[in-house]
């Protein structure tokens, strides 16, 4: 049946890909290029399947395949989807063809082996979105570093080696305390009548659940200190700057669109329901560190000189409302957190594509070197129009879905008790108006610079190619800001499972012991 | 009667002169034979031991340790001549390269 | 015909689409400018349908809402989650805003069809218009405050790109985005108030959350809370105190923009937004003080910029400042049915006098300075006559359109529950100012002598630009029959039209119809005295003894510079508001937070943990026997610790 396998092949297609990648010759970089984008379009042509065989309707975790992998531990190969992971694996499928494809001519040195990081990059992201045994989570979660790591540290700016190490250690950092974590998990699970070591998510959610709370809050802290380096939640997101200014286009867009969006699926998926005591006491705690980044991530985006860095520092903004959303444990945050994370790896993915089309041209990304810029490239302008306005959260585009479903589950957010978080989140509205469309100014409005000359460079429009790239983006944009619903109906059962469960918890003061959502896929788990 | 005590105090103070030599001298031939002054004494209490005790494991486990001392005479030789070619003495004060 | 409701605003979205998409390959003004005005025309004529068909049925029926597909939702199930959908609610107060939107609107489309020839970005120009009609449509006939929010932003985005369509001038850059940037700071206000809406009655639909107010009574905190957010979001969109001061800038923009957007249509929205809500209001009578006091004082307040203005545009902008101030006014003091009057000749009147000021520019080759004008009655007779008859309809001469919405709002200021002298007091002031730099504007412009360069000679403007002006001139002078008060033996039938909308708050405000009273006729005849005092200053001013504005300019030369430089409330924003937070997020957040705290206390470990390390690597001497050393030393210690240990 290819439901049992279906996931499988969507992890490790890429992989396949990039072994066929470093079997060609390596002087021809139009084949090289061509696999690339091919494997990564089979792969997203795959994940289609996903979205096929997948029930909405359905409570647990589906297209779930397990393979024994440490059986003394019960450590498996373990991995299914539910909506969150699947509209993030979606999103990592349709990010990686484009980001391939935007950037077709951007790299000229060591093309090969960066096409084999690429291809490799979105193995461990469909991965850590895939895997339910927090062992492999772990693997994938660590290897998809390795990619990256090279991708900046080779392939990027000036300062790429203080960038990439910067990123690698603020990641590794939390990371290790995470793997103790789930080491630690695995031991509470042994020590229960009849218990036995296990990673499995969906045997340990009813572990975590019975732990006293002191010890849900270290191994809670553990966790969350992984993930909100990696959304990057203030004040530890000074690594995602530095990164984003000097990766390569594909590599910010594909660390935009979708490796931030592994520490809130993390929050999602890890945090809230292993530890759901722990969580509702630091909602408060991490909703005013979401809201302190959503203002401060803007106030900053403000005055930055340099394109990149505007964008980057946006992210910490819009990130601010994921987690604003996640920890308002309502049902209409939560989907507004998850319709968010897609939207900002829409938008902001096709922000950088945007930066990368014109820094491709000018070799700058000085917002002082450009003005005018619309006279010359007016298709490039409507584009970056459109997708800013996203951004800024137009209603009828994509941004603002989820900024009001985030901001309405936060006002009346039972566990946050106030609505001031919404009230200041709210400010966030108008700063991120301020930043795109000045930014929009300087770079597009104002008369053509003397000669028409950029950087020494004069500016031709969009290629076809590069069209064909943002309208694909362009569509979903409009799509999810018209009719969301096709969206928000998959990761629907989702969000509601999880915040009932937590809200139970909340109301119910000791911790009851299973989790509904976990127990359907838990029988299905044993059946097999 | 020669007690196992006695082999013992002898192997003790043959350990301890080869100790004393690896540390103290500076020559790096003379190192070396403090070195396998070490290994004798060993192999001397696992000799004794293995009379004492009637069990005839320690013995052959002595022949492994000839046998590893013989073949790490050889490549440690090599390595003192190697460094002298280099460096034109074997004097271990100026020996200091394996460092930061 | 309701059910076509939603094609109301798709025909303008299809204009949008096409000519946003085909409209660089079209090369064909003609035919852009048909498609623009058509789709503008159909809706116009299938509104016009509607109210046909309402107008065959009886009042209760005249409502409907026509539902189309779940817009935003958690689409989880819950009960009591939220959800909104894409739906339309036509009813008394909606169809006559979407006549107003559409009938000015087409009026404008063709007029620039005229005016914008030539022009290289005509196709995109006329795709914008679109999508201005379409979103002011969802304004105005959304069912629930949601979708009223996307017309709302939709709106402010079409301002923005209209503003900002000479987008190769440094300036209009500035005023799009300002416009966006303060329209935003009151949306902010419009969020929370919909965040306060839902969690306070559980829908965001209009008719759901009106039922369940209508049972509450008034004074409740939160009432406040919510219509003074709402007003928030007015301020911002109806450029009132203090948030107008984009409007001025906003005038940047090609005229027909400042015709249809910044004067008749957008600019309105908040007026509609409070009349929609006027329930709500009557709940929190605080709310509808403020309201009042805010209408009241932008009223004075933008005439007195308006006195001394020189540039063509910038006098009508701050006249349509003004005269919003006067629609909040009505609002305020519960008149609602006369704040949307006037709301609707305003529509005309205004829409006219900027059209007209198009062809004034168009024939003056983009000069827009009214002291290099003058004498241009004989050179452009139709934009004269047109002109004038605005002009005297905004300075409430009967018995033009203003003077009937305008006296109404007096009147009421004055009688009201909810108003008092000084209101009227400040609304009699205003309307003064208005009659004379109307006339100042008029004789400046058009009569006189002539004080442009000799090489200039205007022309009249084309028929697609004369013709608009005639139909608007026509209403500027009739539309106030619509209203004309019991007193004057009328039957005010738009608002008795509007009735069934505000009845609701009336009932709340405990609000019953007045006999009419001497003290009516009275005010009536000091309005009508008042416009024709401010007028006739004027004409003395600049027409009989021309020296005499210089010298009084020369005289009160203080007072004269702060209103010719807007009462510096740019500069004041800029000290107080702008410049701090771009300094603060510039030298203390980034430069402070980011690089030197966060950055650099993990540079700092960073080089700590080097620094440790340098340090303990002179342990490392290279000297194997050193190692040794201390190898054998920690044996012995160890063995040593092993034997204590045993014993």
């Amino acid at each position: 049946m290819i439901e049992n396998f279906i996931l499988t092949l969507t992890i490790f297609l890429p992989l396949a890909a990039g072994i066929v990648v470093l079997l060609l010759p390596s002087g021809n970089t139009r084949l090289i290029r061509m696999a690339g984008v091919a494997g990564s379009l089979v792969t997203f042509i795959v994940s289609l399947a996903l979205y096929v065989l997948f029930d909405p309707a359905r409570a647990g975790y589906q297209l779930v395949q397990h393979a024994d992998w440490i059986p003394s531990l019960n450590i498996s190969y373990l991995v299914g989807i539910d909506g969150l992971s699947l509209l993030l694996i979606l999103l990592t499928t349709f990010l990686t063809p484009l980001a391939l494809i935007g950037t077709w001519n951007s790299i000229t040195v060591r093309l090969k082996e960066y096409t084999v990081m690429v291809l490799l990059l979105e193995v461990g992201m469909i991965g850590v979105f895939a895997s339910l045994d927090l062992v492999l989570f772990y693997v994938f979660w660590e290897a998809m570093l390795i990619p990256m790591y090279f991708i900046i540290g080779i392939w990027g700016g000036q300062d790429r080696v203080y960038a990439a190490v910067k990123f690698f250690l603020f990641t590794l950092s939390g990371s290790l305390l995470m793997l103790v974590a789930i080491l630690s998990l695995g031991y509470f699970a042994s020590i229960v009548p009849n218990g036995h070591f296990t990673t499995n998510l969906v045997e340990l959610y009813q572990v975590g659940a019975s732990l006293p709370v002191n010890v849900q809050l270290w191994l809670f802290a553990a966790f969350a200190l992984s993930f909100a380096i990696k959304v990057p939640v203030f004040p530890l997101h000074t690594w995602l700057p530095d990164a984003h200014v000097q990766a390569p286009t594909a590599g910010s867009v594909i660390l935009a669109g979708v490796l931030l969006k592994m520490g809130t699926y993390g929050f999602i998926r890890f945090c809230l329901p292993l530890f759901p005591n722990a969580a509702i006491q630091s909602a408060p705690f991490f909703s005013v560190l979401a809201v302190i980044g959503i203002v401060y991530g803007a106030l900053v985006a403000m005055v930055q000189t340099d394109i990149k860095k505007l964008v980057a520092y946006s992210s910490v903004s819009h990130l601010g409302f994921v987690v604003l959303g996640i920890f308002s444990l309502t049902e209409e945050g939560m989907q507004g957190a998850i319709i968010q994370m897609v939207n900002h790896g829409l938008s902001t993915g096709a922000l950088f594509l945007l930066v990368g089309m014109i820094y491709d041209r000018t070799h700058t990304r000085e917002i002082k070197a450009y003005g005018g810029v619309a006279r010359l490239m007016p298709v490039y302008a409507a584009f970056l129009l459109i997708i800013s306005l996203s951004s800024i959260g137009l209603p009828g585009l994509n941004g603002f879905v989820g900024e009001f479903l985030v901001l309405l589950g936060a006002f009346r957010s039972v566990t946050l008790q106030s609505p001031a978080y919404a009230a200041v989140a709210g400010l966030g509205v108008i700063f991120s108006a301020v930043y795109l469309l000045w930014m929009y100014q300087r770079v597009m409005l104002g008369p053509v610079r003397e000669g028409g000359l950029y950087g020494g460079h004069k500016l031709t429009d969009l290629t076809k190619r590069e069209i064909a790239t943002l309208i694909p983006i362009v569509i979903f944009v409009a799509w999810i800001g018209v009719y969301p619903r096709t969206f928000l109906s998959q990761s629907a059962l989702v969000s509601k499972r999880t915040v009932e469960y937590l809200q139970g918890v909340q109301r119910s003061a000791p911790a009851p012991l299973t989790m509904r959502a976990a127990d359907g896929s838990m029988q299905e788990l044993r059946s097999r | 009667m020669v007690t196992l005590t006695s082999y013992l105090i002898l192997s003790a103070a043959m350990f301890i002169i080869g100790a004393t030599g690896v540390l103290v001298r500076r020559n790096a031939i003379i190192v070396f034979m403090s070195i396998e002054l070490m290994l004798n004494s060993v192999n001397l209490t696992l000799v004794a031991f293995s009379a004492f005790l009637g069990d005839s494991t320690g013995q052959a486990l002595v022949f492994f340790v000839m046998t590893v001392a013989a073949a790490e005479a050889a490549v440690g030789l090599a390595i003192v001549i190697a460094l002298f070619r280099r460096k034109q003495t074997v004097n271990l004060d100026e020996i200091n390269i394996l460092k930061w | 015909m309701i059910a076509y409701t939603p094609l109301l605003v798709l025909f303008p979205l299809a204009g949008f689409l096409f000519l946003g998409l085909a409209g660089p390959r079209l090369r064909n003004e003609k035919l852009i400018g048909i498609i623009g005005s058509g789709m503008v025309g159909l809706s116009f004529a299938l509104a016009l349908g509607i109210l046909m068909q309402m107008l065959g049925s009886a009042p209760e029926e005249r409502k409907a809402v026509v539902e189309l597909f779940p817009w935003i939702s958690s689409f989880t199930g819950t009960m009591g989650s939220f959800s909104v959908s894409v739906a339309y609610q036509i009813d008394q107060l909606s169809i006559l805003m979407t006549l107003i939107v559409t009938g000015v609107g087409f009026l404008i489309h063709v007029y620039s069809i005229g005016y914008m020839h030539g022009d290289r970005g005509f196709w995109r120009f006329f795709s914008y218009l679109n999508l201005f009609i379409f979103a002011m449509l969802n304004l105005v006939l959304a069912d629930n405050f949601l979708l009223m929010f996307l017309g709302w932003e939709g709106v402010g985005l079409c301002s923005y790109l209209l503003i900002g369509f000479w987008y190769e001038k440094k300036f209009t850059g500035d005023a799009a985005k300002k416009a966006f940037v303060v329209n935003r700071i009151g949306d902010f206000g419009f969020i929370l108030a919909m965040l306060l809406i839902f969690v306070t009655f559980g829908s965001l639909r209009f008719d759901t959350v009106f039922a369940a107010a209508s049972i509450l009574s008034p004074g409740r905190t939160v009432m406040v809370w919510i219509t003074l957010l709402l007003f928030l979001g007015a301020t911002g969109k109806s450029a009132q105190i203090p948030l107008y001061v984009w409007l001025p800038d906003a005038m940047a923009g090609p005229t027909p923009v400042s015709a249809l957007i910044h004067a008749a249509t957008m600019v309105t929205a908040g007026v509609y937004m409070i009349a929609r809500c006027s329930l709500l209001y009557a709940l929190a009578p605080v709310s509808l003080e403020v309201v009042a006091s805010v209408g009241a004082a932008t009223a004075v307040f933008a005439a007195t910029i308006g006195l001394v203005q020189n540039d063509i545009k910038k006098v009508l902008a701050y006249s349509t400042i003004s005269q919003l101030g006067y629609m909040f006014l009505a609002m305020g003091v519960a008149a609602f049915g006369a704040g949307i009057f006037h709301l609707m000749t305003h529509a005309f009147f205004k829409a006219l006098l900027f059209l007209g000021s198009g062809a004034v520019i168009h024939a003056m080759h983009e000069e827009q300075d009214i002291q290099k004008m003058g004498g241009l009655k004989k050179h452009l007779p139709v934009t004269y006559w047109t002109f004038v008859v605005g002009a005297v309809a905004i300075a409430g001469i009967p018995p033009f359109a203003g003077f009937f919405s305008k006296d109404e709002i007096l009147w009421k200021a004055f009688s009201s529950d909810f108003g008092s002298w000084v209101l009227w007091l400040l609304g009699a002031l205003g309307a003064v100012m208005t009659a004379f730099y109307m006339g100042r504007l008029v004789f400046l412009t058009f009569e006189g002598k002539e004080r442009f360069g000799h090489d200039l000679h205007p022309h009249e403007a084309p028929k697609t630009m004369t013709v608009p002006l005639m139909i608007l001139a026509v209403l500027s002078a009739v539309g106030g029959f619509l209203g004309v008060p019991k007193s004057l033996l009328g039957s005010n039938a738009i608002e008795h039209w509007l009735e069934p909308i505000f009845d609701p708050a009336n009932h709340k405000l405990l609000i019953t119809e007045h006999d009419i009273v001497w003290s009516e006729y009275v005010l009536m005849a000091v309005s009508v005295a008042i416009a024709a005092g401010g007028i006739y200053v004027a004409w003395v001013m600049y027409l009989k003894r021309t020296g005499m504005a210089d010298r009084l300019a020369a005289r009160f030369s203080r007072i004269h510079r702060v209103l010719l430089n807007k009462y510096y409330v740019d500069e004041i924003y800029d000290a107080s508001v702008v410049n701090p937070i771009v300094t603060i997020s510039d030298e203390y957040l980034w430069k402070g937070v980011d690089t030197t705290i966060i950055d650099g206390s993990i540079n700092g470990s960073a080089r700590g943990i080097g620094a440790i390390g340098s340090a303990l690597r002179r342990i490392q001497t290279g000297v194997a026997q050193s190692y040794a050393v201390v190898f054998v030393g920690g044996i012995v210690l160890v063995v040593g610790w092993l034997l204590l240990q045993s014993h």
